[in-house]
């Protein structure tokens, strides 16, 4: 076998190791499917029914939001499951046998991604119950949906990368949501981007997050036809944009998390 | 032929403490050599280093054949290693546990499944096969870990303190098990703070102590080298215990230690059994009153402060760490 063919039956390995922890210890991926189930309830009966979008109701507006809110607090498992392994001295078994050592890392997010689909495609339900639509054709849904997988998983590496510089869980969880919140609520998730102040307007603009809720709006059908189309570059090609966000998140973060646990686990 | 394991002058440190000082090691193919000390004396961090897990800040080793730097990729799949803390997966089951080993060795789908039913069998899991290894007891959990270290039937094997925190029987069970593996030709470093498990397992004991190995030979050679059995005596009065100790000096051949506060003397011999009959016959014929008599091997606590003048556990500058 070449040392790729190694790394990818590695990988696969370690995945299937990861959905069987899934399958066995339920509460994680209970965690991950109620939390979105109460998000978008909550969003969609406290907001849904205070603000009005000219041409389509704030509900249909409002699910994209909570779908990448969601996909980007659920990576961050790849983070904290990483900093827990590193506590018990799972790895150590791991780093004495002949695999390929970057299988650990994807085999981890490989894991995280199957279960933030299980959340995305609950999200889809539950907003189909509470008046969400999909406006598009099926093949823009579909490329909807795997827009949000993709930058899921590229945002899982990010998290790993943070996960092992740190290396504890307890200042991972505190860093990981000093970061994600900003991430969140500095977008276009709750309101138009272009209608923030600013300084503020031009993060929210050009927020990664923004980008790829931007993209699903638009892949779905969600955008409001009344609305101004948007003028920063990124959300006016938002789903070009949000592959190459998610390219260069992978490009950066998949060799420097694979450095940071080489030297992480030597230490 | 060449020794399995070699190691010359190891040398790891982190930051300003010392773990291992020029540590040399030779282990012949097919034996046992057991690393005896105190935590903190450098015996993990010589299994992590021989089993590519850290790199030494200076020396050389080889395993099986492979530098531990320069070969690491080819000599992981030549060994088999069992932690300190069972490293099996808790949701796992022990077969998946078992099968995701053999498949990380590369033994491919059916060979990996066919090993792990053969070990679980071997180990008396085959019950527990099917249920998560969360469910099972540490002495199950242990022989799971050992099981897994042995899916791709390494010629060598590094058992790192396999038996702490085991209760008896299951600790008699493993020591059962690695002597069986141990007849089959396997070559095997194991540390361990038991002298007896030392005694029990291991053709060559090399106590370490501070990062390096400070004596080699067999059990009953550094038992000999320490003064063999003591012979134990709790008196029931203080008074006696110094005319005692004089009357049965001659029997020593070591210091004789008396613990006034429990009465106690404790008095190195070399025939254990000859000594305690001669001890106990005199205390009869002075009439002198006796709570408790008897023989036992020396501990590691003695090997120790025999051979280092200072206490196991406590040494001086060293941190208090197993790394």
């Amino acid at each position: 076998m070449t040392p790729l063919q190694v790394a990818l039956a590695d990988g696969l390995t370690m995945t299937r190791r990861n959905i069987l922890k899934i399958k066995r210890a339920p509460d994680q991926l209970g965690a991950v499917i109620m939390l979105p189930v109460v998000l978008v309830l909550l969003f969609a009966y406290v907001f849904g029914s205070m603000i009005e979008l000219p041409g389509m109701s704030y509900r249909e507006y409002l699910l994209p939001g909570i779908f990448v809110l969601t996909i980007v607090s659920s990576a961050q498992i790849t983070g904290y499951t990483l900093t827990l392994d590193l506590r018990k001295g799972v790895f150590d078994r791991f780093r004495t046998l002949p695999m390929a050592p970057s299988a650990v890392l994807t085999g981890q997010t490989l894991g995280d991604v199957l279960m933030n689909a299980a959340s995305v495609v609950t999200m889809a339900l539950v907003g189909l119950a509470v008046g969400w639509r999909v406006h598009t054709a099926p093949h823009e849904a579909a490329l909807g949906f795997l827009t949000l997988l993709l930058f899921a998983y590229a945002y899982s590496w990010v998290t790993a990368a943070v996960a092992l510089a740190l290396r504890t869980p307890e200042v991972f969880n505190n860093i990981a949501t000093l970061v994600s919140m900003p991430l969140i609520f500095l977008s276009n998730a709750f309101v138009d981007s272009a209608r923030l102040p600013g300084p503020l307007r031009a993060v929210a603009e050009w927020n990664p997050v923004s980008t790829v809720i931007q993209a699903t709006r638009e892949l779905f059908g969600n955008v409001a036809p009344g609305m101004p189309a948007p003028a920063a570059w990124p959300l006016r090609h938002a789903v070009t944009a949000t592959l190459l966000w998610s390219a260069l998140l992978l490009a950066v973060f998949v060799p420097l998390a694979n450095r940071l646990y080489t030297k992480a686990v030597s230490r | 032929m060449p020794p399995a394991i070699t190691a010359e002058g190891l040398v790891k440190r982190y930051g300003d403490v010392i773990a291992l000082d020029g540590m040399d090691l030779s282990v012949p193919e097919g034996t046992v050599l057991a690393l005896l000390g105190p935590n903190g004396a450098g015996k993990t961090t010589t299994v992590r280093i021989l089993t590519t897990l850290l790199k030494p800040d200076a020396g050389r080793a080889t395993v099986a054949g492979c530098d531990v730097v320069a070969d690491a990729a080819r000599l992981r799949s030549r060994i088999g290693a069992s932690g300190q803390y069972a490293a099996v997966d808790d949701h796992l089951t022990g077969a998946e546990n078992l099968e995701m080993v053999g498949r990380l060795y590369h033994l491919g789908a059916r060979r990996s499944r066919q090993r792990a039913r053969e070990l679980l069998e071997r180990f008396d899991l085959t019950e527990a096969a099917d249920r998560p290894a969360q469910g099972y007891s540490g002495g199950m959990r242990r022989r799971l870990d050992l099981a897994a270290a042995l899916v791709a039937g390494p010629p060598v094997l590094f058992l790192d303190e396999p038996t702490t925190g085991l209760d008896p029987r299951a600790r008699a069970g493993l020591w059962e098990t690695i002597a069986g593996l141990v007849a089959g030709g396997t070559t095997v470093l194991l540390t361990t703070q038991y002298m007896e498990e030392a005694d029990r397992l291991a053709d060559t004991v090399a106590v370490v102590d501070r990062g390096r190995v400070i004596a080699l030979g067999t059990a009953d050679e550094l038992k000999d080298q320490i003064g063999g059995d003591r012979v134990e005596l709790t008196l029931t009065s203080a008074g006696d215990l110094h005319a005692v100790r004089q009357a049965l000096a001659s029997l020593a051949v070591g210091d004789v230690r008396a613990d006034d506060a429990a009465l106690r003397l404790t008095i190195p011999v070399s025939d254990g059994t000859a000594a305690l009959t001669i001890a106990l016959g005199h205390l009869a014929a002075g009439g002198i009153a006796v709570r408790d008599a008897g023989l036992r091997r020396p501990t590691l606590d003695e090997v120790f402060l025999t051979l280092t003048g200072h206490q196991a556990g406590a040494p001086a500058g060293t941190k208090e760490q197993d790394r």
